[in-house]
């Protein structure tokens, strides 16, 4: 049996069960070692999110110990400057993190897929417009532009990811429109076309579907990146003052550097391991799809040059 | 050359037109009166008169828009509210502080990157390939302002090599070599918390393009007729690979600059940096803004300096 095969049982038309050799997609079969150790630890984090209020029950932002107490068996982490459980705030602190790297990857990625979609399909004009745009937002120094915005508008949370995503798109959209110019030129395209599918329909059945795997990579690529910003901008005190982040805590631990080195030390390994994990699993999946491989180099010059296909 | 040049600094024009208006659409839709966000807020009723008349806010959007587009071009931007100075006065008195920094990080993050690269790719999948790929990982992965602190806990608290914080010994007022040596002493750890966070991707792409070149033919030819390994790779086979590297080192400005901005609020260095957090406290918006301005148009100069040293470097762009 091969690698990326598998059995499964399935109750066939006339209701017996038979098992059935599946192929798995080849992005799960080439997936590289470190993205399954990536893919653990975000599974860990993410129950660690959700069931913050199990595992450190009882509001993090309440003193429940002494000021500045290092690490003990009563409180695992020590304690910060108000009697707040450092344990407790590492535990809270990791639902901001995921949420914000999630719904930032999700957003950017909406958007990147519409401005790149458009552009690689319309062509013309308002591929040029969009290209310009997108170079625009390219250079665009998005912390900077944080700090100015979330220090005029507050940082709620909302505020926060709408604004990193919507600045960081650009990697996606350059992505999807080489994506679909090049699928645009393949012949099972070319022979849609030929038989009369219509223009939208081609789009949405043939075109999005292959363009898309690459997309969702890179949209996983930035998840590291907006966490990482996020931490940044709570770090500045320009974070939201609601909800504790590990960003906010680092935030806490700086006038306490010299007394104090347990607030500073967990919230930043916390960072260190979300960010690595995520990275590891966007890698992974990235060099598991290399599209580099999978569809460009495989665009059939004949198809290109020959006149009476390419309409 | 020359066409290409000028074809390049076209093309950053609509790049600064298009940062200004967002500036200008950012103190438009910002809490408040814009006048005081141009003006500042320490001035009477007849300097704000005369500021209200010089940037047209009672004229409609797209006069005000052209009017404020003309003061940018003479220099105008505002007036700051805690320091009651224009604001670019500000700035460029602590830009020497910020170009030290990012500046001194860069070469020694480049140049340690490239030659952890090299030994990377000439032992590709040995374990010091192995241990440099997860060391330059978990710097990536380190949000700057964490790296600082723990730096400062380990051999400036803990250690004691160096000083916590600042970029000169206040208690003394050294001259000539002494005060050169007490800033390096300063910039020590602050260099080298922004170095270690750049480290990664140019390790990568030097990797990478070394491991495409040492396997060409001309590669192969130079080893052929017997040229000391030593030359063959870092002569021939490194100057190839390191083409893309230039691109990803300009490209790489704003995100050296955002990890300025951390790094020097750590270390309590005074730069462009720890204007901006000291302006965010404050809610010194103009000089907020300004400090925005600045670092957007400093990257669209920096990529435009970059792109016109990769043609200089590699003929194929200019010529294509």
């Amino acid at each position: 049996m091969q690698a990326d095969t598998v059995i499964a049982r399935r109750r066939t038309a006339d209701g017996r069960r038979r098992a059935f050799l599946i192929r798995l997609p080849s992005t799960v079969s080439h997936l590289p070692s470190t993205a399954w150790v990536g893919i653990a630890l975000v599974v860990l984090l993410a129950l660690v999110a959700a069931f913050a209020s199990q595992i450190a029950p009882g509001n993090p932002f309440r003193s429940v110990a002494p000021p500045l107490q290092p690490p003990s068996t009563a409180h695992w982490l020590g304690s910060d400057d108000l009697g707040r459980e450092v344990f407790s705030e590492l535990v809270h602190g990791a639902r901001v993190s995921l949420f914000v790297g999630l719904a930032v990857a999700l957003t950017s990625t909406v958007v990147g897929i519409v401005i790149g979609g458009v552009a690689g399909f319309f062509g013309g004009w308002i591929d040029d417009a969009l290209m310009r745009l997108t170079e625009f937002f390219q250079v665009l120094p998005r912390f900077f532009l944080a700090i100015i915005v979330t220090a005029f508008f507050g940082g709620n949370i909302v505020n926060i990811v709408l604004l990193l995503g919507f600045t960081f798109w650009t990697g996606t959209a350059r992505l999807l429109r080489a994506q679909v110019l090049s699928l645009r030129a393949r012949e099972f395209v070319v022979a849609a076309r030929a038989v009369g599918v219509k223009e939208l329909t081609i789009l949405a059945r043939h075109v999005f579907p292959n363009a898309l795997p690459p997309v969702l990579v890179n949209g996983a690529l930035q998840v590291g990146g907006a966490i990482l910003t996020e931490a940044g901008l709570s770090f500045l005190g320009l974070g939201d003052r609601n909800q504790i982040s590990w960003g906010y805590m680092l935030n806490n631990a700086q006038p306490f550097i010299r007394s104090a080195w347990w607030m500073s030390v967990f919230p930043g390994v916390a960072l260190l391991i979300t960010v690595v994990a995520v990275n590891l699993v966007g890698d992974g999946l990235n060099e598991a799809m290399n599209p580099r491989y999978s569809v460009a180099s495989r665009r059939s010059p004949v198809v290109r040059s020959h006149p009476l296909i390419s309409i | 050359m020359s066409r290409y040049i000028l074809r390049r600094l076209i093309q950053a024009v609509p790049l600064l037109i298009g940062i200004l208006i967002i500036n200008f659409v950012l103190i438009h839709v910002a809490p408040g009166d814009p006048i005081y966000l141009l003006a500042g807020d320490a001035g009477d009723e007849k300097y704000y008169a005369a500021m209200r008349a010089r940037f047209g806010l009672d004229q409609p959007l797209a006069m005000q828009l052209y009017l404020y587009l003309v003061n940018a071009a003479q220099g105008q931007f505002g007036y700051s509210y805690a320091y009651d100075r224009p604001v670019f006065e500000i700035i460029f008195a602590r830009l020497p502080a910020t170009l030290l920094l990012t500046g001194s990080a860069l070469v020694l993050s480049t140049l340690v990157a490239v030659w952890l690269g090299v030994v990377a790719a000439r032992r590709a999948h040995s374990a010091a390939d192995h241990t440099i790929a997860v060391v330059t990982l978990l710097f990536y992965g380190m949000p700057a302002f964490w790296l600082g602190q723990l730096l400062v806990i380990v051999f400036a608290i803990w250690l004691d090599w160096f000083p916590v914080q600042g970029m000169t010994d206040v208690r003394h007022s050294y001259q000539g070599l002494e005060y050169a040596s007490d800033v390096l002493r300063h910039l020590a750890l602050p260099m080298t918390t922004l170095g270690l966070l750049h480290l990664a991707l140019v390790t990568r792409l030097t990797r990478m393009g070394m491991r495409e070149q040492l396997d060409e033919d001309y590669v192969r030819t130079a080893h052929a007729k017997g040229l000391p390994v030593a030359r063959v790779v870092n002569y021939h086979a490194l100057r190839n690979a390191l083409l893309p590297v230039v691109t990803t080192v300009g490209t790489q400005i704003g995100t050296l600059f955002t990890g300025a901005v951390l790094t020097e609020i750590i270390f309590a260095w005074p730069g462009i940096g720890r204007l901006l957090y000291d302006a965010t406290l404050a809610r010194d918006y103009p000089l907020l803004m300004a400090i925005f301005l600045f670092v957007a148009v400093s990257v669209v100069v920096v990529n435009l300096v970059t792109d016109l040293t990769y043609a200089f470097l590699d003929p194929r762009v200019r010529f294509a």
